[in-house]
């Protein structure tokens, strides 16, 4: 026979939880709980020593005795200027991916999410073999129209498109394959043109997506290291954006580094925080 | 049948899905409400999305007043947006990022008309609707008889040639559905093309369409008045949903043999051939006992097999030869004391009983 085990205590409070709402315990198991733990410790601590060891008495002298202003107004125009070069490019690319089928699309699909887990250092060494001085396409543009790309400011934009395109092509091709067609389908026998369609209908219709889309690419590009000071270098106030700055700056003039990553961190909690109803709303994001 | 040259829509046609056919042939006369009444399954909205251009078909052609808009054979196709069609989907799909009147102005804009003239356009439908108060909210802030006016005001404002309704009041409760059904039927009379108007709900289909066709399993299985449908049905499907017991059977003169077992005594002799029979259940009378002198021409035993209670009576599902499905007062079933089990006499008089010919197609 089965006898019952030992009984344990249940708090008041957590009596009426359970009566509220039912369900069972929502106590942890400690097997579970000590790794918990120590993930959220590892996660956790090392931004603590970031603000712990901020130079919070002289945060502005830090922040302007390197070429951090230089530093964070190239950051946040290439990093605009990738997002939008990705939306005029990326979203029409969302859009083949989603809606139209063609052989070699699934081939396509990889190679289009491929800078999603390449090394971002690969992807740079990539496009200095393409559009470098000596690259199979960077040779025309130099000896055609005099365009040299690599350790220009146009490289950091190419750079940053490159390795964060992606991440607004996959969350925008996901609403295009989740939108309810019938809308598109309505427009169609309404008398609009694909085009029209495609303006006035589909593209509102996936507005929250693509602004989260936008906002992960952005927030790509803004982080973006690997692939831009390959291909387009450190040169303070050209091609030395806010992460390569906070790198060398590390060396240097260690305060001015925890500044400028203190700028980072900010900028990166209010882009969690504008994401927060779409993407953190515990897996249940449209 | 070809309906070649005639004015409406006029479609012949196959649409494949897969492994389902849709093979039908009909024509919409201007300022006809064609109701196509048929199963979940039948092809009904298969053939709407043909005739709007959503679906190609495979085989043969639609044209609309002598305009071909598909053609299987010569390759001819308009698109859904190049047809002047004013669609009514079954949950409206009206675009829940405009607001009501920027739903209403949409087709006009989408098919070249100025800013002004679009507005204008949208303004007098919204009148006419009733819906100039709304004119600023959007969908998720309407109810559902709202939503419907809305969708056939969006569908008229494109100035359609055909208007097109798929289960227009099938997402409504039944509160609402009866007067958003009267003010349909008021527009629907105002409306000078063809409309087809596809629906499962025998009411709806009664009250709003001037000629039904029954779709079942792709094909057309019987078309007619909407009267002539509910009076003598073609089929079991149609028959359930008027209410009416139907027997197949063959005549032979002043009796029927019917398929499922049993035998009618008819008042039409002489009628030969294959027939279909059909009882009201209330004609059919219930007894405890074999009736002894009753001028009822038709009488046979059965046993109950269920009782549902209606509205103010009971239905009776009763087996024999044959079977019926039998309407009584509450008050008879207690005094008969009827249970599942019960053995009971059913009569019914031959007059009772509607007789016809049981063809594929009823003539139009």
């Amino acid at each position: 026979m089965v006898t019952s085990t030992a009984p344990s205590h249940l708090t008041a409070r957590e009596r009426a939880r359970r009566a509220a709402r039912g369900g069972p315990s929502r106590s942890v198991p400690a097997s579970l709980l000590v790794p918990a733990l120590i993930a959220i410790g590892f996660l956790v601590l090392p931004l603590v020593g970031l603000l712990i060891r901020a130079p919070w008495s002289h945060l502005g002298a830090a922040l302007s005795g390197s070429d951090a202003t230089q530093a964070l107004i190239l950051s946040l125009w290439t990093a605009s200027a990738s997002t939008a070069i990705s939306l005029v490019i990326g979203v029409p690319l969302a859009w083949v991916l989603a809606r139209s089928s063609f052989p070699g699309q699934r081939l396509l699909r990889a190679l289009v999410t491929l800078p999603l887990v390449l090394p971002p250092v690969v992807g740079g060494v990539a496009l200095l073999l393409a559009f470098g001085r000596t690259g199979f396409l960077g040779q025309y543009l130099d000896s055609w129209f005099g365009l040299t790309i690599p350790f220009t400011p146009i490289a950091v934009v190419m750079a940053e498109t490159f390795v964060a395109m992606p991440f607004l092509i996959i969350t925008v091709e996901g609403a295009l394959r989740s939108a309810d067609q019938g809308f598109e389908e309505a427009a169609a026998t309404l008398g609009a043109k694909r085009m029209t369609v495609f303006r006035r209908v589909t593209v509102p219709l996936i507005a929250p997506s693509l602004g989260a889309g936008a906002v992960l690419c952005w927030a790509r590009a803004l982080g973006e290291f690997g692939a831009t000071i390959t291909f387009a270098g450190s040169f303070p106030g050209q091609t030395e954006t806010m992460p390569i700055a906070v790198y060398y700056a590390l060396e240097t003039n260690p305060d001015a580094a925890i500044a400028l990553s203190l700028v980072l961190l900010v900028v990166s909690v209010v882009v969690l925080l504008s994401l927060r109803d779409h993407w953190l709303r515990g897996g249940s994001a449209s | 049948m070809t309906h070649e040259g005639s004015d409406g829509l006029v479609v012949d046609a196959e649409v494949r899905r897969g492994r389902f056919l849709l093979a039908v042939s009909l024509m919409a006369a201007p300022g006809q409400v064609l109701g196509l009444l048929g199963p979940n399954g039948a092809g009904k909205s298969t053939l709407l999305s043909a005739v709007a251009g959503l679906t190609p078909v495979s085989a043969g052609r639609i044209t609309l007043t002598g305009q071909v808009w598909d053609d299987a054979d010569a390759g001819t196709f308009v698109e859904a947006s190049g047809r002047p069609v004013g669609f009514v989907f079954q949950n409206y799909r009206l675009f829940p990022h405009l607001t009501v009147a920027e739903n209403v102005r949409f087709s006009p804009r989408a098919r070249g008309m100025g800013r002004r003239a679009a507005t204008s356009i949208a303004s007098h439908w919204l009148d006419r609707l009733r819906l100039t108060d709304l004119a600023d909210r959007k969908p998720d802030q309407l109810s559902g008889g709202q939503a419907q006016r809305v969708a056939l005001a969006r569908a008229l404002a494109g100035q359609p040639a055909l208007l097109l309704l798929d289960e227009p009041l099938s997402a409504l409760d039944a509160g609402t559905r009866l007067d958003v059904q009267a003010e349909l039927k008021r527009h629907l009379a105002d409306f000078a093309g063809p409309c087809l108007l596809v629906t499962h709900d025998p009411l709806e289909a009664l009250v709003l369409a001037d000629q039904l066709i029954v779709l079942e399993g792709g094909r057309i299985v019987q078309q007619g008045t909407p009267a002539h449908i509910a009076r003598q049905p073609g089929t079991d499907y149609v028959a359930k949903l008027v209410g009416l017991n139907l027997y197949s059977g063959h005549a032979n003169g002043s009796e029927v043999v019917l398929n499922a077992g049993g035998t009618f005594v008819i008042p039409d002799q002489g009628r030969r051939g294959d027939v279909l029979v059909a009882v009201r259940p209330s004609a059919v009378v219930v007894s405890s006992q074999r009736p002894q002198l009753s001028s009822a021409r038709n009488t046979w035993p059965a046993k109950v097999a269920g009782l549902t209670l209606l509205a103010d009576r009971v239905r009776l599902n009763l087996e024999g030869q044959p079977s019926a499905l039998v309407d009584v007062t509450p008050a008879a079933v207690a005094e008969l004391s009827l249970d599942p089990g019960s053995q009971v006499w059913l009569t019914v008089k031959a007059t009772d009983l509607e007789v016809y010919a049981h063809s594929e197609r009823q003539p139009a």
